[in-house]
């Protein structure tokens, strides 16, 4: 209930910024622009109350919009630094009241109540926004019309972890990942704890890479490479099991796949290559898979 | 073999730079089409899953307040703090994160974020230290800092999450092993998480440390 109640304030703030893009008049693709965001909008608000065939109906137009060059950017009315210097000098530490509630409340909801550290972010930053508004006096449209700057910079990237995850779901409902662990299993001898934990961190990498998310990658993998060529060679499981997934997020970092983590960010903080993220984490998530590995072989055993 | 033609279509599709959502979407539909599942049923795999994963877009609600506090100054704040420390440099601050977002994610506390706090509050402070140290960065810098904030938030979450005994990757990998039949504990899965957490700060301190002896090279330089 209460994470609906979410969604459909997130909701709003898609709608909000499809109302602004329709009326930018500079913009030439509005209409595709403002279309966009009031789709996502209606997913959002309606949610469950939509059938699902009627939402995938819905997320292909919003693929064939940002495909054909519809989305865009709009125009902003841009504060200059001088505003923003006078402002930060003028409200002190006090800026940071409102950033901190929203982790305070994440923390003490996921932490003390049933009802989880998601709608503790909401709720904080349903706290955050209105102390906020108190603390810069300033008006409420002001934090509408910078929501809607922030949302459009991001973009159509913030909608890709979902259709990553949807992606994921048409993979496994497919069998993808059989067709995978049952090949990475042909090709390694049976007895062999080097190259089978070889074969179980590269496959849980690899797999993550591919389907952009662990926890799918963990199960498939260990039914068709960990429990034949590591657990049933005696490795400790509780070693082994750590292990592996960890491996698998050393994918995680090396993956477009993993939109929430590697391309959202990128568009988050404005970077001028969306795959930067990935490239700066590259050699860690490399050198981190080789410590996975070399673990395996000589701690689990 | 043929269900893979997702995959293929995807690397192709990111090598070539095509519109990554209809890539995506279009692997989908293909890979439902040759694994033998119906129209109907893609659309309706596809819409389904959208609709459970909306939390993963949660953070639209976050961004009027941080939008409204970066229009009255708060990255300048952040970058101000920061300038009274001397000491301060890029790497140290993304460091000193990489500690406390480790630990905060072993004991399961929900700090950290990329819109609620990379953005807002350790970005700026990354790249006023910098700023404070050397003047005016190059765009390069620039984005080499941004790439390197973004990290250390990912770091720190992956390899410090599984240290905590509920948490949902230690509570798969129990599931997932006593349902193959193999035994394990949730107390010794989270402890076997640690030597991976500690490792994990250390490499991710070496990278920050990296590129602080680099940006003081080439400052030097000119």
């Amino acid at each position: 209930m209460a994470l609906e109640f979410l969604y459909i304030l997130a909701g709003i703030v898609s709608l909000l910024t499809s109302i602004y893009a329709f009326k930018d008049k500079e913009l030439k693709t509005r209409f595709g622009t403002g279309l966009f965001w009031l789709l996502l909008a209606i997913t959002f608000i309606l949610g469950e109350l939509i059938p699902a065939k009627l939402v995938g109906i819905i997320v292909l137009i919003m693929g064939i919009l940002t495909a054909t060059g519809q989305v865009k950017v709009g125009n902003f009315k841009e504060t200059t630094s001088e505003f923003k210097e006078k402002k930060s000098k003028e409200f002190g530490n006090k800026i940071f009241i409102p950033v901190l509630s929203i982790a305070f409340f994440a923390f003490v909801i996921g932490q003390f109540t049933s009802l989880g550290g998601l709608v503790g972010l909401g709720i904080g930053a349903i706290v955050a926004t209105i102390s906020g508004l108190i603390i810069t006096k300033a008006k409420t449209k002001e934090a509408l019309y910078e929501g809607n700057r922030l949302l459009q910079q991001v973009g159509p990237f913030s909608i890709l972890p979902q259709l990553l995850a949807a992606l994921g779901a048409l993979f496994n409902a497919a069998g993808v990942g059989e067709v995978i662990a049952s090949g990475i299993s042909k090709a390694i001898p049976a007895d062999n704890i080097i190259f089978g934990s070889i074969a179980y961190c590269l496959g849980m990498a690899v797999f993550t890479m591919i389907m952009g998310n662990g926890f799918a990658a963990f199960t498939v993998i260990t039914a068709g490479i960990g429990i034949p060529f590591v657990y049933n060679q005696g490795a400790d499981p509780a070693i082994a099991g750590a292990l592996a997934l960890t491996a698998g997020y050393c994918g995680t970092l090396l993956t477009p796949m993993a939109a929430n983590f590697n391309i959202v960010p990128a568009a988050v903080l404005e970077m001028e290559d969306k795959n930067k993220v990935i490239k700066t984490q590259a050699p860690i998530a490399i050198l981190m898979l080789v410590i996975h590995i070399i673990l395996m072989i000589v701690w689990a055993f | 073999m043929i269900k893979l033609i997702g995959i293929l279509i995807i690397i192709i599709g990111f090598l070539l730079k095509l519109d990554t959502i209809a890539v995506v979407l279009t692997a989908g539909v293909i890979t439902g089409i040759v694994g033998g599942l119906g129209f109907g049923e893609i659309l309706e795999t596809l819409g389904e899953a959208f609709i459970t994963n909306r939390y993963m877009t949660i953070f639209f609600v976050t961004l009027p307040i941080i939008g409204l506090l970066e229009k009255y100054g708060l990255k300048e704040r952040a970058a101000s703090l920061i300038s009274n420390l001397k000491a301060a440099t890029t790497g140290k601050i993304l460091s000193f994160y990489m500690v406390l977002r480790t630990i905060a994610a072993a004991l399961s506390l929900r700090i950290g974020g990329h819109v609620e706090f990379i953005r807002p509050l350790i970005y700026p402070m990354a790249e006023g230290a910098a700023k404070n140290k050397y003047g005016e960065l190059s765009e390069e810098e620039t984005e080499d800092i941004k790439g390197l904030s973004a990290s250390v938030e990912n770091y720190a979450n992956f390899y410090g999450q599984n240290v905590f005994i509920a948490a949902g990757g230690v509570l798969l990998i129990v599931g997932t092993l006593n349902e193959l039949g193999v035994e394990v504990s949730e107390k010794d899965v989270s402890k076997a998480a640690i030597p991976i957490a500690i490792i994990g700060i250390i490499l991710a301190v070496i990278q920050f440390r990296i590129f602080d002896r680099k940006l003081e090279k080439s400052k030097n330089k000119n």
